[in-house]
């Protein structure tokens, strides 16, 4: 059982914790210039709704042209209040994610309060800023948290960059490959006091048409039954949708898309040079 | 030359043992019941920020009595020792029973070793996933460990709370009646105690993964009825 001399103590930080046992997950070195093929997560989003804030992100990892997981989770609880969604290098982005998890915790336990939602922004920024290195090798991660402000009584968004910047978004935010085709798609779509229902339709559809233009980002695997994870994140907490109601709202959305296509103008069909009708 | 004194290990012991019962009887008592959900932990507490009882991990919660500083950094150890064993293996191997020989070692260390045994009475109490499987360790500030069964007490009166709700504790109570049987017990026949002088908190085995809760004064006021406003 860890005992520490009060100038040693490492606090409520679990990290720190595990820095002082000799546990902090290693570094990994590659020479400068140097690196791995490794499976990476890609199109997370997030949109801010009148309740809180709805997270999103699809199913594939990718090691560079294989698909080499068709249904690698990307969103996360990180809490009750908040939750963390992640693109980038998978395995790094999941320690991460598990780490802070733990980080939260192991502070509610230790402290007796949960951190405040900046807290948690905040110890995050700190945690991508320590896999800084690895980034520098091509394992970056690049998170995304979302939580329920319990004192402002709003939702609240944050992105990071690869350095740990910290960005907090009033509207929505993505990550990954996908994100610049999921990103218009929502700022198009986005209105101010949307509600659950018009939040998760706008999540679906960006996470849909940045499939589409996107082939790191994969869509609902109707074969397998593999649809994104969505969840949603309000004062009564952190709610991840019921694959039912994802599915069905993916078939809606694919039934108007097809309609639209059936009556979308044809090319005109071409016939080639001398090889008319026999 | 001086001689040293000589002292009779008999008697150190003794003497030392007596230093922390003193301690411990100076403080208020605490109370760790079985119900059909899981396990009660109420104490006796005018604060409401400088806690007893507190959660260490999924299944597993901690209570202490005595001295504060001393039985708190014994919790937050016991957290730390918790996360990182569920960090290093899995969550499901961090159990009660490993915890609380822990403290065991650490607090029979400390009372032969150091000058001051620590002034402490605790609580390792883990919920099962089954009614069958709850476990209530209850470690003694000499490092003794003591399985308890349905109930178990701790603190100065623990005997004459013990005995009084060995006699009103059965088996399946529902959690409104386990509170108001243990803060019987607690408060004896001629006192009462109020929901703000109180603290209790359960492991539910229907809580999800995190199965302990804090009872609020609200909730706890409304189990114990016209029984806890004195009047």
């Amino acid at each position: 059982m860890p005992f520490f001399t009060p100038g040693d103590d490492p606090g409520p930080s679990f990290t720190e914790l595990l820095r002082r046992v000799g546990l902090a997950p290693p570094v990994p070195t590659l020479s400068p210039g140097e690196r791995i093929e490794i499976a990476h997560g890609t199109t997370v989003v997030a949109i801010r709704y009148a309740d809180g804030v709805v997270m999103a992100g699809d199913r594939r990892a990718t090691a560079g042209n294989f698909i080499s997981h068709r249904a690698i989770e990307k969103v996360f609880p990180a809490d009750r209040h908040s939750g963390v969604a992640i693109a980038g290098a998978a395995g790094p982005a999941m320690e991460m994610v598990k780490l802070f998890q733990l980080q939260l915790e192991h502070y509610e336990k230790v402290e007796g309060t949960a951190l405040s939602l900046e807290g948690k922004a905040n110890t995050l920024a700190q945690m991508v800023r320590s896999n800084l290195p690895a980034a520098m090798q091509g394992l970056g991660v690049v998170p995304l948290f979302a939580g329920y402000d319990t004192h402002r009584r709003a939702g609240r968004l944050f992105e990071y960059d690869l350095t740990g910047g910290r960005y907090e978004e009033t509207r929505f935010a993505a990550s990954g490959s996908g994100s610049l085709h999921a990103s218009t798609v929502i700022k198009l779509g986005y209105r101010e006091g949307m509600d659950r229902g018009g939040a998760v339709d706008l999540a679906i559809t960006a996470l849909f048409e940045a499939a589409d233009e996107d082939s790191a980002t994969g869509g609902p695997d109707l074969v397998r039954g593999i649809y994104p994870v969505i969840a949603t994140i309000t004062s009564s907490g952190f709610e991840r949708l019921a694959d039912d109601e994802v599915a069905e709202r993916f078939q809606d959305l694919v039934a108007t898309l097809t309609e639209r296509e059936a009556t979308a103008p044809r090319l005109p069909e071409t016939t080639t040079e001398g090889g008319g009708e026999r | 030359m001086t001689m040293p004194f000589y002292v009779a290990p008999e008697q150190v012991m003794k003497d030392r043992a007596d230093y922390a019962r003193k301690g411990i009887a100076r403080g208020r008592s605490l109370a760790a019941v079985l119900y059909d959900q899981g396990i009660l932990i109420c104490a006796e507490n005018p604060s409401s920020t400088l806690r007893k009882i507190s959660e260490i991990y999924d299944r597993i919660a901690f209570a202490g009595v005595g001295k504060y500083n001393e039985f708190d950094q014994l919790r937050i150890a016991g957290i730390r020792a918790a996360d990182l064993k569920g960090y290093a293996y899995s969550r499901e191997d961090v159990d009660a029973r490993s915890l609380a020989n822990q403290y065991a070692q650490i607090l029979g260390q400390i009372f032969t070793h150091e000058m001051k045994p620590m002034e402490v009475e605790i609580l390792v109490a883990e919920v099962g996933a089954e009614p069958g499987g709850d476990q209530l360790f209850h470690i003694l500030y000499d490092g003794t460990v003591m399985d308890e069964e349905n109930v178990t007490v701790l603190g100065g009166e623990a005997e004459a709370i013990a005995a009084r709700l060995q006699e009103t504790w059965r088996a399946g109570l529902p959690l409104d009646e386990a509170v108001r049987v243990t803060v019987q017990a607690l408060a004896g026949p001629e006192r009462s105690i109020g929901p703000s002088e109180l603290e209790a908190a359960v492991l539910s085995r229907t809580n999800g993964r995190r199965a302990f809760r804090r009872i609020d004064d609200e909730e706890l006021s409304g189990y114990l009825g016209e029984q806890a406003s004195p009047s």
